[in-house]
């Protein structure tokens, strides 16, 4: 009976829904993050532009962990397993998801993804997102915390314009500041246009190439897996 | 463009409520976007139409903005977007109270 504009029409029903469009991602991603909980694995979904730099802290944070922590990633690409390869050769056992031309990925194709990966061996998993700063904010992957990596060659700006992507970080990494005594790049502007769109900024700078901040990043993973043991939530997003 | 997954997670949802109620046509979907839930409403629009077969071909899609609000969870004093995320009054990081929703809010169906 259609009550919503009063016409009494039999034959019409309106059925009041009020849930999340991505509900079923949702879900999916609840039971990617059970299992990872449950199996003591930190999981880190690492996004940002192509080329900001994201495989290169990936094999920085492998270099630097050798023989402290044990991890493993799972790379999302349009095409190419190079990410993975890359990953492989500094001893990270790495898988590909190749999204073809899916601009992110998302929960279930996580979830297949980790049915043929050791994961439950790792301390620490990476899922490496596909390069860009739009589409991969909006799909919950069953992550501990959301890391943007941002470089400086990109310009301060990026946060006012991708405010999606960088609200729902938990962290960003400055990346490649070891490039910044050739730049005109200020680092107060990003500070300042982070605080507009990320009520918490949190911001660590590094470079792969020079090993500056890494250790940084490794005591801020460090705290955060073990609030994780401990029971601390540390993905505080509500989704609505 | 993720709009076209979005739509297609929300065509396999209304199917299922249609089925459920042996729905013969569906008139109409209201759905909610926020103004920072990184959807467009145009894109999301277009790609509906692209998936407007069957039970669906005849169904209007309302789409209802929600403007990003920011409030102090402490004082619940409003604080404005597009300034520095912080309550003016007591400093404490401020909250998003609305603007991210991806919501299906109503389905409007036709049953025999």
């Amino acid at each position: 009976m259609c009550d919503t504009c009063g016409c009494g029409d039999p034959s019409k029903v309106s059925v009041e829904v009020h849930d999340r469009i991505l509900s079923a991602n949702d879900r999916t991603a609840a039971h990617n993050r059970e299992h990872l909980v449950e199996g003591g694995v930190f999981a880190v979904n690492l996004m940002g532009s192509p080329g900001a730099g994201k495989t290169a802290v990936l094999e920085a944070t492998a270099r630097a962990l050798a023989g402290k922590g044990r991890i493993g990633a799972i790379a999302g690409d349009l095409e190419t397993e190079r990410d993975a390869d890359r990953l492989r050769a500094v001893g990270v056992p790495a898988t590909a998801i190749t999204t073809g031309s899916a601009c992110h990925l998302d929960a279930e194709m996580v979830h297949r993804s980790l049915h043929d990966f050791p994961w439950r061996d790792l301390d620490y998993l990476f899922v490496e997102n596909v390069g860009n700063l739009v589409c991969p904010a909006i799909y919950d992957l069953g992550q501990a915390v959301n890391v943007v990596a941002l470089s400086v060659t990109e310009g301060e700006d990026k946060p006012l314009k991708y405010p999606v992507m960088f609200r729902k970080a938990d962290l960003v990494l400055l990346t490649k500041v070891d490039l910044l005594p050739h730049l005109d790049y200020r680092v107060d502007l990003v500070l300042d246009a982070l605080s507009r769109v990320m009520p918490q900024p949190s911001v660590l700078r590094v470079s792969a190439r020079t090993g500056e901040g890494i250790p940084g990043w490794l005591s801020w993973l460090d705290g955060r897996r073990a609030a994780q043991a401990q029971g601390v939530p540390a993905h505080p997003h509500h989704h609505s | 463009m993720h709009e076209y997954s979005l739509v297609r997670a929300m065509v396999d949802r209304v199917e299922q409520e249609a089925r459920a109620r042996n729905a013969t046509a569906i008139s109409r979907l209201a759905v909610c976007i926020g103004a920072m839930s990184g959807v467009e409403p145009e894109l999301f629009a277009s790609a509906f139409t692209l998936c407007q077969e069957g039970i669906l071909a005849g169904a209007r899609l309302d789409i209802r903005r929600s403007e990003a609000v920011w409030a102090c969870p402490r004082c619940a004093a409003a604080v404005p977007a597009g300034g520095v995320l912080r309550c003016s009054a007591c400093d404490s990081p401020a909250r998003m109270v609305s603007g991210d929703e991806i919501l299906l809010e109503r389905i409007e169906m036709e049953v025999p």
